[in-house]
């Protein structure tokens, strides 16, 4: 069977003064049913732009994307729509992402009427209800308007919103970097019940590591709009290859006072995604930048599933 | 924590939601100062409506032996310069002020905000195109372009009416423009595409409710400032032409004759005041009654 997702080559480039804004370069991952992608990086390496254009939120500028074996990347009308229904998002921040006019019934009737899911009242008060029963918001909420629900019942709505449609792959752009962490913990387990429940897949789009950890089947670990390093969860956080995940890694807060992690500082700014160089974005604060890193790279599955792209990956590591 | 899944509630309430039209009428009217003002407007527009059974007199009945009679049991308000009934004449003139004002202020802001949301919402070219040309019709003074209208299309009540509602919508359309430009980047848009909401839908049930309160105190104040301006067009003959019993033709009327007979300026000063204060009154209820935030 065709994985769920299939993306190929993804780019996604922005005209800005100045050239091209590089936000997705060349990007490549497939997503299993009901597995969970994690993509991790630092803010304006391009997750969320990567995740948006994944799920035609935005147009790609080159590369496919295969949605069930079918390719999604340029199909518009009745087709885009279909596609749609199959692939939804949740969003980083609860606030903005709810329309402050429309109470929580009127969020959630809006995708069952749109997609003429139900047509009877009764069907769609009965489906208002399993959702926010499936989310766990309480039915007298469902006359609340967005300004009274705190920010996790908020994000609750979101998911349930997101839900509405039985889509098979939701992306998830931040879910609960916006929360209190009490929440937080809430909001994933939710996520993660319901994965096993409904089979859903995930793409998690985060800067945190510790909880892309706790949630995915793999990782993705991307630099300036290009994956650096693929692999499982396991294998990534027990053989860190790429430099960059390393130093990434290292910032994970560590709770063993005996055996405390050693901090790996990079030094220098993020370099500019607009026009970049060829080569190794990583190599202007790689501390093992050789002249060989000017050459173009590209993942490499150097260990079993385990993708790197780093041209002294085998010499750093021993390999 | 994983009981979050499972239902929270285990006691079944009905969350009945009542007839939506009573009760956007009762937000709107919820506070005094909004009942004040749809009870004034009530008075008014009932005037308006029955004028002919209310007026003790007709609108252009002259009593020449009785001009510039002060406030008497006869006359409440007085007789103006050819000794007809102010009192009648401003009953009849509530029609054709009200219908001016309102219609005016209407038509203006319903282009200012199409043309400010199509601008707003779709940028690059259709924005530039839409709001230069609002620039270039608002840098013609508003009064001047009402009088160049007026005198192509001719005067009339109607030919008024259009002279100064074109000339209103470019204020809105930048207002409304400025709205989407702050509101287009929340996420609530792009998740009303993601699940198939048309551009159309996304426009009028996300974008515009949430970008409309600034557009209704706008358009509650236009009111009163066009009932006041037909009156100058009146007073350069181009707009509602005499005798039409309009109120802002008998206030630059009064104004001949304001040191020898106040009282001609004064009856159609208040009631112009009066109608707008109701009028913005209810435009206040109107917009709070309008965001969910402000209910109770």
């Amino acid at each position: 069977m065709a994985p769920l997702i299939e993306v190929k080559h993804l780019k996604k480039y922005f005209d800005v003064p100045g050239g091209k804004n590089h936000a997705v370069d060349d990007v490549t991952f497939t997503i299993e049913h009901g597995q969970t992608l994690g993509v991790v990086g630092e803010s304006g390496c391009g997750k969320s732009t990567l995740g948006r254009t994944a799920i035609r939120l935005q147009e790609p500028t080159d590369g496919q994307v295969f949605l069930n074996g079918q390719d999604i990347s340029h199909v518009s009308g009745r087709a885009l729509r279909k596609a749609r229904e199959k692939m939804q998002i949740v969003f980083q921040d609860p606030y903005s992402s709810l329309n402050p006019r429309m109470s929580i019934t009127s969020t959630l009737v809006e995708p069952l009427k749109r997609n003429g899911r139900f047509h009877s009242k009764k069907e769609l008060n009965d489906e208002v209800e399993r959702l926010m029963d499936l989310v766990g918001i309480d039915e007298r909420f469902r006359h609340a308007y967005p300004h009274e629900l705190d920010g996790g019942r908020r994000q609750r709505v979101g998911i349930a919103r997101a839900l509405a449609l039985n889509p098979e792959f939701i992306m998830c752009d931040e879910p609960v970097s916006a929360l209190d962490v009490s929440i937080q913990a809430q909001v994933l387990n939710l996520l993660m019940d319901l994965q096993e429940q409904l089979g859903i897949a995930y793409m998690f789009v985060t800067h945190d590591l510790s909880v892309v950890k706790h949630i995915s089947d793999h990782i993705m670990v991307m630099y300036l709009g290009q994956a650096v390093e693929k692999s499982e969860t396991k294998e990534l956080f027990r053989n860190t290859l790429h430099p960059y995940t390393k130093v990434l890694l290292s910032a994970i807060p560590s709770t063993d006072i005996d055996h405390p992690m050693e901090r790996l500082r990079l030094k220098g700014e993020i370099t500019s995604a607009i026009n970049p160089e060829p080569g190794c974005r990583f190599k202007a604060r790689c501390p093992y930048a050789t002249e060989k890193c000017g050459q173009p790279q590209q993942l490499e599955e150097v260990l079993p599933n385990h993708f790197v792209s780093c041209c002294r990956v085998r010499e750093l590591n021993n390999l | 924590m994983n009981n979050t899944v499972s239902s929270t509630s285990t006691v079944k309430k009905k969350y009945k939601k009542k007839s939506q039209g009573w009760q956007t009428f009762k937000r709107v009217f919820k506070t005094p100062s909004a009942k004040l003002g749809g009870v004034l407007l009530a008075i008014i527009i009932f005037i308006a409506i029955f004028a002919p059974l209310l007026a003790p007199y007709g609108p252009y009945q002259m009593d020449l032996l009785n001009t510039f009679a002060s406030p008497s049991l006869q006359h409440w308000f007085g007789t103006d310069a050819m000794g007809r009934d102010i009192l009648s004449r401003m009953m009849y003139g509530a029609k054709y002020s009200l219908s001016l004002g309102l219609l005016t202020a209407f038509i203006g802001t319903v282009l200012g905000l199409v043309l400010g949301s199509l601008a707003g919402y779709f940028g690059g070219i259709t924005e530039t195109i839409i709001m230069r040309f609002c620039d270039i019709w608002g840098a013609i003074p508003g009064m001047l372009l009402n009088i160049v209208i007026s005198a192509s299309l001719g005067s009339g009540f109607f030919n008024t009416i259009l002279a100064m509602s074109v000339g209103t919508f470019p204020g809105g359309a930048r207002m409304t423009r400025g709205q989407i430009l702050a509101e287009r980047s929340k996420e609530y848009l792009e998740a009303a595409e993601s699940i198939n909401a048309s551009k159309a839908s996304i426009m009028f049930k996300h974008l515009l409710p949430n970008v409309i309160s600034p557009t209704i105190v706008q358009t509650t104040m236009a009111i009163g400032g066009n009932i006041t301006a037909a009156a100058g067009l009146s007073y350069l003959g181009l707009g509602v032409q005499p005798p039409t019993p309009e109120w802002g033709a008998m206030l630059s009327d009064g104004t001949t004759y304001i040191n020898s007979h106040p009282y001609m300026l004064l009856w159609p000063g208040i009631v112009i005041g009066v109608t707008v204060l109701a009028i913005n009154l209810v435009g206040d209820g109107v917009r709070d009654a309008l965001d969910p935030k402000l209910r109770s």
